[in-house]
C-alpha cells in the first residue's frame, strides 16, 4: 500500500486516504430496510384510508396490512440496529426538532400504533369504526413517514446525503408511492388508484433520482459508481419495468402482481443504493474535501 | 532528545520559543529533527570527524573565546617532548604497544608535572603494558579503567606543569590541538560524515555566533553517543569544543548527558559499577599489599577537592561499618572487596560461558534481548548454576530456557540447561519511595503512590531483607570472612504492610552525619578521623537540617529562575557546576547578559543566583602558597576546582586509555576506510574475537561487500529500552505495535523492500526480521563518491509481551570502548533482504552461509 | 431562541443551552502543532484517566509513527504524523570557496532539492459551538455542559449511532462491544475539581493548552503573528473563527499546512444548519405525496 505514504494526489490532500468523517455505523440490511419499510407503510396508510372512504374494501385491507407490517418491521429493524436495543424507549425520552430521528420516532410511534390498530380491526372485524378512525389517523401521518427518513439521512455530514437534502425527500416520496401502489396492485378490480400511485411514484422516483445525481456536484458521482451505482441501476430497471408493467398490464392479474413485486423490489433497492452511495461518499475523503475546497474558493472569489 | 526524553525536551522548546536555534545532528531524521531549526545528517559513527571539523573551524577562524581559553583551560600547558600525536604516527599516539593493543600513557603528560590517573602510581587502574592481562584465547583483557572517577572531577595531578601564556610554544596544548585538527576540514567532514559542506559551515557559523562573552551554546547528547568504540572520545571532543568556545560553567552552556534510564546518573554516583565506590572513589585492587593510607595516597590529588579523598573514604567506611570501623583497624578498609581485573558486564558474561561465573543477579535489565550480541548473553545465562531476575514483567531473560531463540533453532535444549532461575516480581517506581538523580545531578524524590501488589517488592525491601536473613544465618559466626557482613550497619527502620525499610533513612545515611549524629550540610565538614559518616560524599548535605531536600517541590512561579528549592543537586545544591567560570579571572561577569556568579568585594564573597562552585570567600586574586594542598592549592582564578590543575582540559594528560585528544576512528564495522588516518579503528578498543562474536570484514577486505549497509539502533518515544516496561503495557504497545525497520525509498528500491512488508536484516551474528517502514526521513548519504545506505533498527522488541518481535541486539557484535567498557551499538554493518527470516535450525544455516561468504569461517580472523 | 441557534456566530452557547447567567467561562483547547513533538503522552494520559481500553490493532499501519489511526470510541486524543517532501527552504548559502558543491544529477542522495518535513498534531473533539452530534441525538444523551463542552451521557445513550455521521470532523464513534457512542469529555470530572484535562496536563511542550476560550483565542492570534514574523508563513489557525460553519470550535488548532493534510475538513459546516430547509423540503414532498395519493383516487375504477 505504498501509495498511502507517497506524495498525495495533486487535486486534493488527505491523511493517508483516510475518511475525514466517520462513515455511519448503521447496519445493512437494518437501516435501508427500515427506510424502505417506513416508506411503504407511510404511503400504504393514506391509500388504505382513502380506499376505506371510497368503498374499496380489498384495497383497504391490503393497505392496512401493508402499513401495519411495514411500520412494525420498520420499528423492528430500527431497534435491531441500535447499539443498546433495550434502550429503544429512550427515543421517546425527549422531543427534539433538531433530531430527525427524534421527530421520526414521534411520527413512527403514533403512526405504528394507529396502523396496527386499523390492521387489527381489519383482520378481526372488531370495532370497524374505530378501525376506520385509526386508519384515517395513520393516513394523515403516513406522508410524513415517507419523507422524514430523507431528512434523517440528509442531516448528517455524509456528502452524498447532505448535499441531496432537496431531492432526497422527493425520491423517497416517489419510491414510497411506487411501493405502496405496487402492493395495491394485488387488489384486483379495486387496484385502479394503486396503479396510478405506482406509475406516478415510479416516474417520480426515476426522475428525482436522476435530478439528484446531477445536481449535487462531486458527491453525485457516488450514486453512479461502485456498488451504489450497480444497485441504483438495478433499482432503476426494476422501477421502470414495474411502472411500465403497472401501466400496460392492467388487464392481467399476473402482470399486475409481477409489477407490484418489481416496484417494491425497486423501491427497496433504491434505498439500499442510496444508503451505499452515502457510505461510499463518507469513506472517500475526496467527497468531503473537494466540495469544501470549492466552496472556500468560491467564497474567496466573491468578496 | 524529543524521542527518548520528551519531558526534558520541553526546555529545548522553551528555549526555541525564546529565540534559540536548535540544531540536530543525527544519522536519522527523528522527532527531534522535526522540531529543530536544522537537521544535519551524518553517517553513524563519524561524529568525531564532525566535531573535529567544528574545532578546526573555531581555531581556523580565531573564533575561540581567547580570554577564557587562556585563563581557564589547559591550552598553555606544555607537553613532554616525547609525546607524539596522530599527525606524527598516522593515527596512533605515542606509547602504543601493538602486541597488547594498548597505550603506555606516560608520554601524554605535561612537562614538569605528573597527572595521576590510569597510569603511574594510580591504584592498578593503569594499562601499563606489563599489567595487561592476556586472555587464554588470545584476547587482551584490560584491567579496570579509572575513568569513571572523572564523574565528579578530573584526575589528580602532582607537581607544577610548565606553561606558555602566549600559547605559542610548539608543544603547548593549544598548538598541538591546532595541528591535530588541521586536517578536519569541511571537505574532510563531507568525505567522512556525508554531511554537505554548506550545511556543515552553517552549523559552525551558528555555533560560533552564539558563543562568547554575550552568548552561550549547549550540547545535549543521548547515550547513543557513548555506544561506540570511541564513545568516551565523542564526549571529550564535545568538551574540547565547548571549552574553546567558553561554554562551560556558564548559564546556557554545558554538555547535557541525557541518560538512558531514570536515575542512571544516580547509579553511577552511588554506583552499580564494579570499579568505583560511591562518589567516584576508585575500588581498590586486590593484588598488592595496601592499606588505607597508601590507597588514599595513590589516588588523591595534591590540588583540588580530590585532595580530601581521605575524609570522603573514611566517612564512607564509617557509614557502612559504623562503630566497627576504627582508626586502629584502618576503618575496616580491608572489608572492601578488591578488583582483580575487568569485571564489566561483557567480561562477566564471557566468564559465565567459560565456566568461571556461576551465579547472576539481573535487576532492571533484560540482557537476553537488551544487550549487544544477545545470543552471547543467553549462552552465558544458560551456563550458570543459578540466576535471579527481578523485574516488573516476565522478561526474556527469565524465560530464555523455555522459549529463547536457541530453543527454536535447537542450539539449546531446555532439558540440558542447568540454570536454576528465580523470578522475583519487582515494585515499580510508583510503588515505592526513593530518589531519581537526573543528568543535571538533580535529586528528585518520589513517594509511594500505591502499594505494590502480589509478591512485588521494592529493591530496597529485597536487599534489606536479604541482608537481614543472611546476617541472621551468619550470626555467631567466628569466621573472619563473615565479619564484613556482620559488621555492616543494617539498622534501617521498617514499616507498613511489608516491613518496607525507610528510604528516607537510607538517604539520610548517604547525606552524612556528624560527631553528634546530626545530619551534615556540606562535604567540607567531613573528617578523616572517623568522627563523620557519609554514604556518598558528593551527596553530603542532601539531608541538611534533618530535611529531605530532594523532596522539595516549590513551583518555579514561587522562586527565581535557578529554582534552588526544587529538589537538590549535588554537590551542595549547585545547579551549574564550575560556575566560577561564569565570571572573568577578576571575578566580574563576562557580560551582563550572561552574568551568574560574581565576586562581591564588599561582602568578600562570591554571589549570584546559584550556590557558587568555589570556596565562597576565596578572592579572585588568591594565589596559593607553594606548599598548599587540596582545595587550598586552587588559585582564585581557577574555576575547575575538581580538576587537579583547576582548568578545563582541551587535552587530557591522564584519565583516558585511548588517547589524550579525540581522533576519528571508524567503527569496528564500517563500509569505508578511515579517510583521516592509516589507523582504521580505535587501536585500544576492546575486542572479543570469539566464535559467538565474529566481526565483519572492513572495507577493502575480502567479503566486506557481503554486509554493505550501515545500521544504527535507536529508540522511539513509545517504548522503553528493551521493552520490559512498555511491551507489556497495552496503552504503549498499541502505539508502536510491531518491530519495524526504517529504510529510505532508495534502499527499498535497490533491495526490493515493500512498505509494510517484511524484511530480514543479517549480520554474522544472526538474522532478524521486521516490518518495513519506507520513509523519506531516511536518506542515503554520499561520501567520497559513494552512496551509503543507513538502516534504522529500534531495539525495543523481543519475543515476550503484548507486542513482540525480533531483538535488534541479536545483530550486534561486542566490541567496547576501552575506557568504560561500553559496547558499540550505534554503528555496524549488515545486509537486508525482502521477506521473513528462516525459522528453526534453518536460521543457523542461513547465517552460517553469510559467514562463509564473508570469509568468516572461525570467527577469529585478524582485525585491522 | 436566538437567531443563530443552529448555525452562525453565537456568543454564549452555554446560556443558550439554558444555564443561568453566572455559568462558568467557556473553556477549550488550543493545540499548537508547531511545538508538538509527537510523544503521544496526550493519547496515553487520556486513556489512563478516562479508563479507555487499548483498542489499536497490533499491526503496523505504515502511516509514519501513527499506529492508532484516528480518533474513536476509545481514542479521544490522537496524534497524527505527516511526512512530507517540501522544497528545500532557506537552503544554506553555498559559496564558501569549496569545490564540488552539489553532486551531479541522478544522485539518489539529492532528491531534487527537497527537504523532509515531519508534521505532528494531536487531534481531539472540537466541542463545536454548533455541535451536530448534539443536535441530532434523539435521546438527549449528548448535552452541552456548563463549561460549554459537548458530552455524552452514557446512561442515556441508546446507541442509535446518529451522532457518528453527523460529526463533520469524524470524532465520535461507537464502541463495538458496548454499542454506545463515546468521545472526549474534556475531562469533565477534572474540570469540576479545578484541574486541567489529562492531555493538556501531560503535554510536555505546551502544544496542548487548556483554558478559557477567549484567552486561548488571543494567545493563538499572537502565536500566529509571532510565527509569521519568524519566517513561518504557513502557520495558520483552524477552528478558531466564530463565524465559520460550526460557529467556531472550543478545541482549535495552529496548523502548518492545509487542514485536510492533517485529516481535518477544510470547511466544516454543521449539518443542522440546513435543517429548517430540510424539513421544508420534506414537508413539501410529504404533502405532494399525500396529494398524489388523493389524486390517484379521483380517477376511474381501474
Amino acid at each position: 500500500m505504498s501509495e498511502r505514504r507517497m506524495v498525495p494526489d495533486a487535486e486534493f490532500n488527505s491523511y493517508y486516504g483516510q475518511p475525514v468523517i466517520k462513515p455511519p455505523v448503521w447496519k445493512v440490511p437494518d437501516v435501508p430496510a427500515y427506510l424502505y419499510l417506513g416508506g411503504l407503510a407511510g404511503a400504504s396508510a393514506p391509500m388504505a384510508a382513502l380506499a376505506d372512504a371510497t368503498g374499496r374494501p380489498v384495497l383497504r385491507r391490503i393497505g392496512r396490512i401493508a402499513s401495519a407490517l411495514g411500520a412494525t418491521a420498520s420499528v423492528g429493524a430500527l431497534i435491531h440496529d441500535l447499539g443498546k436495543p433495550e434502550r429503544f424507549l429512550h427515543m421517546l425520552r425527549v422531543f427534539k426538532p433538531t433530531s430527525p430521528l427524534s421527530v421520526g420516532s414521534w411520527i413512527l410511534a403514533p403512526f405504528g400504533s394507529l396502523a396496527a390498530a386499523a390492521a387489527a380491526s381489519e383482520l378481526t372485524g372488531i370495532a370497524p369504526r374505530l378501525g376506520s378512525a385509526a386508519g384515517a389517523g395513520a393516513g394523515l401521518l403516513g406522508p410524513a413517514m415517507t419523507t422524514y427518513t430523507a431528512v434523517l439521512l440528509a442531516d448528517t455530514a455524509v456528502p452524498a446525503w447532505h448535499e441531496a437534502y432537496r431531492q432526497l425527500p422527493v425520491v423517497f416520496a416517489g419510491s414510497a408511492l411506487a411501493s405502496a401502489g405496487g402492493v395495491g396492485l394485488f387488489a384486483g378490480a379495486e387496484a385502479g388508484p394503486a396503479r396510478r400511485m405506482a406509475v406516478l411514484g415510479a416516474a417520480v422516483e426515476l426522475g428525482a433520482t436522476e435530478v439528484m445525481e446531477r445536481s449535487i456536484g462531486l458527491p453525485g458521482e457516488t450514486y453512479r459508481t461502485g456498488r451504489a451505482g450497480t444497485l441504483l441501476r438495478v433499482a432503476r430497471g426494476l422501477a421502470a419495468a414495474g411502472g411500465l408493467g403497472a401501466l400496460l398490464g392492467r388487464r392481467s392479474r399476473v402482470a399486475s402482481a409481477l409489477s407490484g413485486v418489481l416496484l417494491n423490489a425497486g423501491a427497496a433497492t433504491t434505498r439500499f443504493g442510496i444508503f451505499e452511495a452515502g457510505m461510499q461518499s463518507a469513506r472517500d475523503p475526496r467527497y468531503t474535501v473537494v466540495p469544501q475546497r470549492q466552496r472556500l474558493a468560491q467564497a474567496a472569489a466573491v468578496p | 532528545m524529543a524521542e527518548a526524553h520528551p519531558v526534558g525536551f520541553q526546555w529545548v522548546m522553551e528555549a526555541k520559543a525564546r529565540g534559540a536555534t536548535v540544531i540536530h545532528v543525527d544519522p536519522r531524521y527523528t522527532r527531534t529533527s522535526a522540531l529543530a531549526d536544522m537537521h544535519v545528517p551524518i553517517r553513524a559513527g563519524s561524529d568525531i570527524a564532525f566535531l573535529g571539523g567544528l574545532i578546526n573551524y573555531v581555531l581556523r577562524h580565531d573564533a575561540y573565546f581567547a580570554e577564557y581559553v587562556k585563563a581557564y583551560t589547559n591550552a598553555p600547558m606544555i607537553l613532554r617532548d616525547d609525546f607524539a600525536d596522530t599527525e606524527d604516527l598516522d593515527g596512533l599516539f605515542s606509547g602504543y604497544d601493538h602486541e597488547s593493543g594498548s597505550y603506555d600513557v606516560r608520554s601524554w603528560q605535561y612537562q614538569g608535572a605528573e597527572v595521576e590517573a590510569s597510569a603511574g602510581r594510580r591504584d592498578e587502574t593503569g594499562v601499563q603494558p606489563e599489567e595487561v592481562v592476556r586472555h587464554a584465547a588470545g584476547q587482551r583483557l584490560q584491567s579496570a579503567a579509572g575513568s569513571e572517577q572523572a564523574g565528579s572531577g578530573g584526575a589528580p595531578l602532582r607537581g607544577t606543569p610548565e606553561l606558555d601564556e602566549t600559547l605559542q610554544h610548539p608543544r603547548c596544548v593549544f598548538q598541538v590541538l591546532k595541528r591535530h585538527y588541521a586536517r578536519y576540514t569541511p571537505e574532510m567532514v563531507e568525505k567522512v560524515c556525508g554531511t554537505p559542506p554548506e550545511l556543515f559551515e552553517k552549523v559552525a557559523a551558528e555555533l560560533v555566533a552564539n558563543s562568547g562573552r554575550e552568548r552561550t551554546s549547549a550540547f545535549a547528547y543521548a547515550v547513543g553517543w557513548t555506544h561506540h568504540t570511541v564513545g568516551v572520545q565523542y564526549i571529550r571532543c564535545a568538551s574540547v569544543l565547548q571549552a574553546l568556545l567558553g561554554n562551560i560553567g556558564r548559564p546556557g552552556g554545558g554538555i547535557m548527558a541525557l541518560r538512558g534510564h531514570a536515575s542512571i546518573q544516580g547509579s553511577t554516583d552511588i554506583p552499580t559499577l564494579y570499579n568505583i565506590l560511591p562518589g567516584y572513589i576508585p575500588m581498590p585492587h586486590a593484588h598488592r599489599e595496601q592499606d588505607l593510607a597508601t590507597f588514599i595516597e595513590a589516588d588523591s590529588g595534591e590540588k583540588g577537592f580530590w585532595g580530601n579523598m581521605d575524609a570522603y573514604t573514611v566517612s564512607l567506611l564509617k557509614a557502612w561499618f559504623g562503630d566497627a570501623a576504627t582508626a586502629d583497624n584502618d576503618f575496616c578498609f580491608d572489608y572492601l572487596p578488591r578488583v582483580t581485573g575487568d569485571h564489566g558486564t561483557f567480561q562477566t558474561v564471557m566468564d559465565q560461558i567459560d565456566g568461571t561465573v556461576k551465579g547472576y543477579f539481573v535487576i532492571g535489565e533484560n540482557p537476553a534481548v537488551g544487550t549487544a550480541n544477545s545470543k552471547q548473553q543467553r549462552l552465558g545465562l544458560a551456563s550458570l548454576d543459578w540466576l535471579v531476575v527481578r523485574d516488573l514483567n516476565m522478561i526474556e531473560t527469565a524465560t530464555f530456557w523455555s522459549d529463547g531463540p536457541e530453543i527454536a533453532t535447537a542450539e539449546m535444549e531446555t532439558g540440558r540447561i542447568g540454570t536454576e532461575v528465580f523470578f522475583l516480581p519487582a515494585a515499580s517506581h510508583t510503588e515505592k519511595d526513593g530518589s531519581f538523580t537526573n543528568t543535571q545531578r538533580l535529586l528528585q524524590w518520589h513517594h509511594t503512590a500505591v502499594e505494590p501488589t502480589g509478591d512485588a517488592r521494592s529493591d530496597l525491601w529485597f536487599y534489606y531483607h536479604l541482608g537481614r536473613r543472611i546476617r541472621a544465618k551468619l550470626a555467631g559466626s567466628t569466621d573472619p570472612r563473615d565479619r564484613p557482613v556482620l559488621d555492616l550497619t543494617w539498622d534501617y527502620p521498617t514499616g507498613g504492610r511489608y516491613d518496607e525499610p525507610s528510604a528516607d533513612a537510607v538517604l539520610r545515611e548517604i547525606g552524612g552525619t556528624g560527631p553528634d549524629g546530626a545530619a551534615l550540610s556540606s562535604y567540607v565538614e567531613l573528617n578523616n578521623d572517623g568522627s563523620t559518616r557519609c554514604g556518598c560524599w558528593i551527596y553530603c548535605g542532601v539531608y541538611a537540617d534533618e530535611v529531605n531536600l530532594s523532596a522539595r517541590r516549590k513551583p518555579r512561579s514561587e522562586q527565581d529562575w535557578v529554582a534552588l528549592e526544587w529538589g537538590w543537586a549535588w554537590p551542595l545544591n549547585r545547579r551549574i557546576i564550575y560556575n566560577r567560570a561564569s565570571a572573568d579571572p577578576d571575578g566580574n561577569p563576562w557580560s551582563e547578559r550572561k552574568a551568574y556568579i560574581r565576586w562581591d568585594a564588599e561582602q568578600g564573597r562570591w554571589v549570584g543566583p546559584d550556590v557558587p562552585d568555589f570556596t565562597a570567600t576565596k578572592p579572585p586574586d588568591y594565589v596559593p602558597a607553594a606548599d598548599a594542598k587540596g582545595p587550598d592549592a586552587i588559585g582564585g582564578d581557577e574555576p575547575f576546582i575538581m580538576q587537579s590543575d583547576g582548568r578545563a582540559w582541551l587535552y587530557a594528560p591522564a584519565g583516558l586509555v585511548d588517547g589524550p585528544l579525540p581522533a576519528h576512528y571508524e567503527p569496528e564495522e564500517s563500509p569505508v576506510r578511515n579517510a583521516l588516518y592509516g589507523q582504521q579503528s580505535n587501536p585500544a578498543r576492546q575486542e572479543y574475537n570469539r566464535p559467538e562474536n565474529p566481526y565483519h570484514p572492513v572495507d577493502g577486505q575480502p567479503g566486506s561487500d557481503v554486509f554493505p549497509f550501515v545500521f544504527t539502533t535507536f529508540r522511539v518515544t513509545e517504548h522503553h529500552t528493551a521493552g520490559g516496561m512498555s511491551r507489556w503495557t497495552p496503552h504503549l504497545a498499541e502505539l508502536q505495535p510491531e518491530m519495524f525497520l526504517e529504510v529510505s525509498p532508495e534502499l527499498a528500491a535497490e533491495r526490493g523492500l515493500e512498505h509494510r512488508g517484511w524484511a530480514t536484516v543479517v549480520t554474522a551474528r544472526s538474522a532478524i526480521e521486521g516490518r518495513v517502514l519506507v520513509t523519506d526521513r531516511a536518506k542515503p548519504l554520499r561520501l567520497d563518491g559513494r552512496v551509503i545506505h543507513q538502516i534504522g533498527i529500534p531495539w525495543h522488541w523481543g519475543p515476550n509481551g503484548l507486542t513482540t518481535g525480533d531483538a535488534a541486539n541479536e545483530l550486534l557484535g561486542v566490541s567496547l570502548d576501552p575506557n568504560v567498557h561500553i559496547m558499540e551499538t550505534k554503528a555496524a554493518t549488515c545486509d537486508i533482504r525482502p521477506g521473513r527470516r528462516p525459522r528453526g535450525p534453518e536460521l543457523v544455516t542461513y547465517v552460517a552461509a553469510y559467514r562463509r561468504r564473508a570469509g568468516l569461517e572461525t570467527g577469529l580472523e585478524e582485525r585491522p | 431562541m436566538t437567531d443563530n441557534r443552529l448555525a452562525g456566530p453565537l456568543d454564549d452557547p452555554i446560556a443558550e443551552a439554558g444555564y443561568p447567567a453566572d455559568h462558568p467561562e467557556r473553556v477549550g483547547f488550543f493545540t499548537d502543532t508547531s511545538v508538538c513533538i509527537g510523544c503521544k503522552a496526550c493519547e496515553v494520559a487520556c486513556k489512563e484517566w478516562n479508563l479507555l481500553e487499548a483498542d489499536g490493532p497490533l499491526d503496523l499501519s505504515g502511516n509514519s509513527y501513527d499506529n492508532t489511526v484516528g480518533l474513536g470510541a476509545d481514542t479521544w486524543r490522537h496524534v497524527a504524523f505527516i511526512e512530507q517532501r517540501v522544497p528545500a527552504r532557506d537552503k544554506p548559502q553555498a559559496d564558501l570557496g569549496m569545490p564540488g558543491v552539489g553532486p551531479p544529477g541522478g544522485d539518489p542522495t539529492d532528491r531534487d532539492g527537497t527537504d523532509v518535513r515531519w508534521l505532528m498534531s494531536s487531534d481531539v473533539c472540537k466541542h463545536c459551538t454548533h455541535a451536530a452530534c448534539l443536535d441530532v441525538c434523539p435521546t438527549g444523551a449528548l448535552m452541552r455542559t456548563e463549561y460549554g463542552t459537548v458530552m455524552v451521557q452514557d446512561d442515556i445513550c441508546n446507541g442509535c449511532g446518529y451522532c457518528i455521521p453527523a460529526c463533520p470532523y469524524g470524532v465520535i464513534d461507537q464502541r463495538p462491544n458496548d454499542g454506545g457512542a463515546f468521545k472526549c469529555t474534556m475531562c469533565q470530572d477534572r474540570l469540576g475539581d479545578g484541574l486541567a484535562p489529562a492531555c493538556a496536563t501531560a503535554c510536555p511542550t505546551e502544544s496542548i493548552q487548556f483554558g478559557p476560550l477567549d484567552e486561548l483565542r488571543e494567545r493563538a492570534a499572537q502565536r500566529v503573528e509571532e510565527l509569521h514574523e519568524r519566517g513561518v508563513p504557513e502557520a495558520r489557525l483552524y477552528g478558531h473563527d466564530p463565524s465559520d460553519g460550526v460557529g467556531g470550535d472550543a478545541a482549535f488548532f495552529l496548523l502548518l499546512d492545509e487542514p485536510e493534510v492533517y485529516g481535518f475538513p477544510p470547511d466544516p459546516v454543521v449539518t443542522t444548519g440546513d435543517l429548517p430547509a430540510m424539513w421544508r423540503h420534506a414537508a413539501e414532498a410529504a404533502l405532494a405525496a399525500a396529494g398524489a395519493v388523493a389524486l390517484s383516487f379521483l380517477g376511474g375504477a381501474r
